[in-house]
């Protein structure tokens, strides 16, 4: 049967203390003794002379190294002499290998002021800001050696990115833009028919779809999906130092791997654009005709007559410039992350959040432009 | 010696944190050098900066008689073209077979047709061993599998410099000898000039004409030459320990 862990310090004839172990360490009860005898330790005279004795020991696990460790770091604070001597053999062998450590040494300068923290955050911010130009640049000429077909290019990555990127995501955009058409159609219904206007839904469907809604919603359904994958996959391939081969392969990352995702997602976008204004109109159409019994046909030519072709073409103008959004900020924050499962994961939500709030900011100056210009 | 690859007074750091300094080398044409050290000291950094991933805070790194960092970065994607790199992790582009990743170079810079590529991919996995699992993708491979499938990617262009970083880690003794052998061959039958970064003793004594072996204590280089030499006569304790396995005092009988 173990007994229980107990420590004891007594006094030599020649004046040191002897430091007696017993029982079996490894119980819970461990940790309780440790404490009380580090608290007696600390009360001993500077410079006392202390034997350990370890022949009391009947099983000791790494509470014990964890004690001896304190112990050790005390007594040196206090210039106590310790004596190993009496403690098993494996005590020393692993408390030594645990001393041979290699000092920390991070060169950052210790000590930094509110100031030069404040001034750090403005210098990191603007380096921002440099590598996002830098990346756009690079990708610009790349896209241009690539359409010179100077490229490094698989004409295989496009086709398969399409592919994700487009008839992929049919089924959710189809969905939300319907649900989105029907809300649009149904709020505006209520308010119009109190004027006995409520003919004048299929133009407020028709023309929030095509300028505003479908556009924006494509690009944040997008932007979770596609761009949140495309930091994830180039994420984990930095951490895999798959990026840094393609490099010394002499395939440009930029034009390998980037090139063929934002190509893909600006020849898709736009197409996904036009599918989902049509989808919303069908849900305006649908809301009209079961609940303010419009009919297809009453609302289909309202539609015509009052929303314009360039209507139709700023929305799809808008879905190639969110593509852009999306597979910019989706691979640039995956190719900057981190070498690790952590660092992917706050690129992804990054790349998330940058794209949704870019979109709506350039929505916003797309629609102010375009309303003063009065198009 | 002409020299084939000189790393000329090298510093590294990482930010403001020291890892190499002063590192001075040179290494000739058809040359297997070693990259020694514990673990930590720097190896693949040193790795890194001469395959020009990293940039030298101080110092140079010469192809010959290119300063890779003088060049333009057109000019420093020529030179890595005639590099092979195998990187410790692998590092295999984890959306491709294992068939498709020591194609890929093959495509992109030969002007072979692709009849000929696959039979050159057979080939160069069959020469580490690969070759029932062509049509794996990374992730289906062991660790030792992956390392073997980086070695054939490097291996695909007949590459004038061949990087290894720790081709042997993580493989069973006798696949690691094949791995040394195989080593050997290309060197003899290519003249490619071969880095490796290992701590694997056996190998270090069987392949090695010359290594450097860094410190992580005093940062820099503390010993360079013919490792048989160097145990024979380097007075200097540390690299005794390390080419003895020299082990701190604790490592008596064992408990
Ligand atoms: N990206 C990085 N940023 C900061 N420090 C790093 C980075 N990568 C490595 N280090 C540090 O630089 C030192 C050298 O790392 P390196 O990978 O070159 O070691 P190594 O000699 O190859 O070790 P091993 O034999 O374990 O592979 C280590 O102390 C490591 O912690
Ligand atoms: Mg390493």
């Amino acid at each position: 049967m173990a007994s229980a862990p107990s420590a004891q310090l007594q006094p030599q004839a020649d004046g040191s203390l002897r430091l007696a172990l017993y029982g079996d360490w490894r119980q819970p009860l461990a940790n309780e003794v440790g404490r009380q005898l580090l608290l007696k330790v600390d009360r001993l005279r500077e410079g006392s002379a202390v034997q350990l004795d370890g022949h009391g020991l009947m099983a000791w696990g790494s509470a014990l190294l964890v004690l001896l460790r304190q112990l050790e770091e005390n007594a040196a604070r206090r210039q106590l002499a310790l004596d190993w001597q009496g403690m098993p053999d494996g005590v020393g062998r692993l408390m030594a290998l645990a001393h041979h450590n290699p000092e920390p040494d991070n060169g950052e300068p210790g000590h930094k002021g509110q100031l030069q923290r404040i001034g750090l955050r403005v210098i990191d911010r603007w380096r921002n800001f440099e590598t996002v130009a830098v990346f756009i640049g690079d990708l610009l000429l790349a896209l241009g050696r690539v359409m010179a077909g100077k490229g490094r290019i698989r004409l295989k990555d496009v086709t398969e990115q399409m592919e994700l990127a487009g008839p992929k995501a049919l089924g959710i955009v189809s969905l939300l833009s319907l649900l989105m058409g029907m809300i649009l159609a149904f709020v505006g219904a209520i308010q119009l028919e109190n004027f006995g206007a409520t003919i004048y839904v299929a133009s407020l469907v028709g023309f929030g779809m095509a300028r505003e809604m479908a556009a924006m919603l494509t690009g944040i359904i997008m932007a979770g999906r596609t761009g949140a994958a495309y930091a994830a996959q180039l994420g984990s391939m930095e951490a895999n130092e798959e990026i840094d081969a393609l490099r010394t392969m002499g395939l440009p990352p930029m034009e390998f791997l980037v090139v063929p995702r934002v190509l893909a997602l600006m020849l898709m976008m736009p197409l996904l654009t036009l599918y989902s204004i049509a989808v919303g109109i069908v849900g305006g159409a649908l809301v009209c005709w079961l609940m303010f019994d419009i009919t297809l046909t009453q609302y289909m030519s309202q539609l015509t007559e009052t929303v314009a072709l360039r209507h139709f073409l700023i929305g799809t103008f808008k879905g190639v410039l969110f593509a852009l959004i999306v597979g910019v900020v989706g691979c640039m924050t995956g190719m900057a992350s981190g070498r690790s499962a952590s660092a992917v994961g706050a690129a992804t939500t990054r790349a998330v959040v940058v794209s949704i709030v870019a979109i709506i900011c350039c929505d916003a100056l797309v629609t102010l432009i375009t309303t003063v210009m009065g198009v | 010696m002409e020299a084939h690859l000189t790393v000329d007074n090298l510093t590294m750091s990482y930010g403001q944190t020291l890892i190499q300094r002063d590192l001075s080398f040179a290494i000739g044409r058809g040359e297997i050098f070693t990259i020694m050290g514990g673990s930590g000291c720097g190896k693949s950094t040193l790795l890194r900066h001469m395959i020009g991933l990293l940039k030298p805070k101080v110092g140079r790194i010469l192809f010959g008689h290119d300063d890779l960092w003088q060049l333009n970065p057109a000019g420093r994607g020529e030179l890595q073209r005639r590099c092979g790199i195998a990187y410790q992790s692998g590092a295999l582009l984890s959306s491709m077979t294992v068939a498709e990743n020591v194609a890929l170079p093959l495509e992109q810079f030969s002007s072979h047709r692709p009849a000929e590529i696959r039979e050159l991919v057979e080939l160069k996995l069959a020469l580490v061993g690969l070759a029932p699992y062509a049509d794996r993708y990374p992730s289906q491979l062991s660790g030792g599998q992956k390392k073997r499938a980086a070695l054939a990617r490097a291996l695909a262009l007949d590459p004038e410099y061949l990087f290894f970083d720790e081709p042997s880690a993580g493989l069973d003794p006798l696949s690691s000898r094949n791995l040394d052998d195989l080593i050997l061959q290309l060197r003899d039958s290519l003249g490619s000039t071969v880095v490796i970064v290992t701590h694997e003793l056996p190998s270090i004594f069987a392949i090695a004409d010359r290594g450097v072996l860094l410190d992580a204590t005093t940062k820099t280089q503390i010993a360079i030459g013919n490792p048989h030499e160097l145990l024979a006569h380097d007075p200097d304790e540390r690299v005794q320990q390390f080419l003895r396995r020299g082990q701190p005092v604790t490592h008596g009988e064992s408990a």
